[in-house]
């Protein structure tokens, strides 16, 4: 199902200290497409990921995966936020963590078995159901997020900076992992990041935003094939594009605003259960 | 669409080593010598007080301070000359102090299951919580012992007295601490239990109540210590049976020694019911344990 949106645009708040984080931006991501989404600081970029995850209301448009609208968390649909940390459930072991997520589905006890199984296989943590995520380091525990997401058997993931909080090398691990999984479960991915490199490398297509209101300025291709973390950065392609993104993210705004806005991108007041 | 001619990358296993860092809690034993160090010098306070009682107390009898140890043997006789049947706890017991333990468990135990789901509801919504916190945090720091003459003319001399004290002395302070807990949790927390489409009941069950677990089992660690002051309280001044009321009695009778025995067991009941919430606040709390291990 390809997912589409329509004419989004959000303000927070009202009257005078309304302030603007999207302005009216439209997109398709196809079916199994991996798209990433990269702008400065304020482009209101976390804004839209969590708007197509149902957790926060367009001020004006749609977002329709397939045909259905999204007005809540939609089924199918999972998300990985930034913080790993908080975002797992403390109390509960890995093996509840990622059965929690397969609540909402009401399946059969087994299966709910099956694909915690699977999933933490496929991030390679098999056999760790038992642990706590607090005794387990920083990628795995993202990991483990990642493995909750897959529970559900998703046809569409969103990640929110998934791989911010982690360093270098697992990074670049969690780079690949993600592709693979892309493939082995068929999913639609858009990640939201702030890295450039990585979101050339990891995606089909790079989507720019501007800050200041946030607004969509270029919808890049990346026809890379094969990733390789050795070799494909050093493509004339990945260095093309990684140049092309580069000099939109980093050019000054259309209309320069002097306060920063950086909280509206990471942390929208909105959000709440 | 994906290129179909790539984009295939290989599962990339993460490196060996990443494993290896998953934390596992060490239960590990302190040697004898530092666990008999860190034994005695928490308790050589308490020692040295006891002692020194013991000592003024033989140097100089006075009537009001018997020496320490006739006072345990005092302890003893009162209370565990009982069958091993009923745990060596005697008669005495039974009719001193169990009505206490009694009140204390229905007004404390009352608190409890009106105090945490009010305090739950008053956490979630800021509505009621405008509504209803302005009359509890009046409630809160109203004396509760002044209520004593206005409960003694309603309910009389009866254990509903007491009950109805413990009660109303407690269950402020557990809705109070339940809701903040609750208006504490995480906005990450909620935000990704809606995205995981889970049902309100589960919400509740599964990850509002854990999460809040830290402020509700504050509250109730706060509200048992309120809850044996009134519980004493309570019985100096209204009652025909209690471990307070004891301690009365013994003093306007002049047994001194039975008086003392009286306070010791109400400090025994006291220690006794916090280590108890402490080894289950640890239990239940385990997970708090995560600080000092993230990162890692």
């Amino acid at each position: 199902m390809d997912l589409h949106v329509e004419g989004v645009k959000k303000v927070y708040g009202d009257g005078p200290s309304a302030r603007l984080a999207l302005d009216e931006t439209s997109f398709v991501i196809e079916s199994g497409q991996f798209v990433s989404i990269v702008g400065p600081s304020g482009c209101g970029k976390s804004t839209l990921l969590m708007m197509m995850a149902g957790l926060l209301t367009p001020t004006a448009g749609g977002i329709r995966l397939g045909d259905k609208a999204i007005s809540g968390p939609p089924p199918g649909v999972a998300v990985v936020f930034q913080d790993y940390g908080r975002s797992l459930f403390p109390w509960m072991t890995v093996g509840k963590n990622l059965s929690m997520a397969a609540a909402a589905d009401k399946l059969p006890k087994a299966e709910v078995g099956r694909r915690v199984d699977e999933a933490l296989k496929a991030v390679d943590l098999a056999g760790t159901q038992a642990l706590y995520p607090w005794q387990m380091s920083g990628g795995m525990q993202q990991r483990v997020a990642i493995a909750r997401a897959l529970v559900v058997e998703p046809t569409v993931m969103l990640m929110d900076e998934p791989l911010a909080a982690v360093d270098a090398q697992t990074r670049a691990d969690l780079e690949d992992l993600v592709l693979a999984l892309r493939d082995r479960y068929n999913m639609t991915v858009a990640m939201v990041t702030h890295d450039i490199d990585e979101a050339v490398y990891v995606a089909d297509r790079v989507i720019v935003l501007a800050a200041h209101p946030g607004r969509l300025i270029a919808d890049i291709p990346v026809d890379l094939g094969r990733r390789d973390q050795l070799t494909t950065k050093a493509e004339p392609e990945f260095v093309k594009r990684r140049a092309e993104v580069f000099t939109l993210v980093r050019r000054p705004a259309a209309t320069p605003s002097a306060e920063s806005d950086a909280e509206l991108d990471a942390q929208p007041s909105e959000l709440k259960a | 669409m994906p290129d179909p001619s790539g984009a295939t990358s290989t599962l990339t296993r993460p490196p060996a080593d990443d494993k290896a860092t998953a934390v596992r809690v060490p239960r590990r034993k302190r040697p004898f010598g530092r666990r008999l160090v860190a034994g005695v010098s928490s308790l050589w306070l308490l020692v040295a007080i006891a002692i020194l009682w013991q000592v003024v107390a033989t140097v100089s009898p006075t009537l009001y301070f018997p020496p320490l140890s006739k006072i345990f043997v005092q302890f003893g006789q009162d209370w565990f000359t009982g069958d091993p049947s009923s745990l060596f706890l005697s008669q005495h017991f039974f009719d001193a102090a169990v009505p206490s333990l009694r009140r204390l468990a229905q007004g404390w135990g009352l608190a409890l299951v009106v105090g945490i789901p009010v305090g739950i509801l008053l956490g979630r919504s800021a509505v009621a919580a405008a509504m209803y916190f302005p009359f509890i945090r009046f409630w809160l720091a109203e004396p509760k012992s002044a209520i004593i003459p206005v409960a003694v003319q309603i309910f009389g001399i009866a254990d509903s007295m007491n009950v109805f004290l413990i009660f109303v002395g407690t269950v402020g302070l557990i809705i109070v601490n339940t809701a903040d807990g609750v208006a504490g949790v995480d906005r990450m927390t909620l935000q990704t239990a809606r995205s995981l489409r889970i049902s309100p009941f589960t919400l509740y069950r599964r990850v509002l109540v854990p999460a809040a677990m830290p402020g509700i089992l504050t509250g109730v660690r706060v509200s048992i210590g309120v809850a044996l002051i009134l519980m004493v309280i309570s019985e100096l001044y209204a009652t025909t049976a209690g471990v307070g009321y004891e301690i009365l009695l013994n003093q306007q009778s002049f047994k001194f020694l039975q008086m003392w025995s009286a306070f010791l067991l109400i400090g025994v009941i006291s220690v006794l019911l916090n280590v108890v919430l402490e080894l289950i606040e640890k239990r239940v709390l385990r997970w708090q344990r995560r600080e000092g291990l993230s990162g890692q």
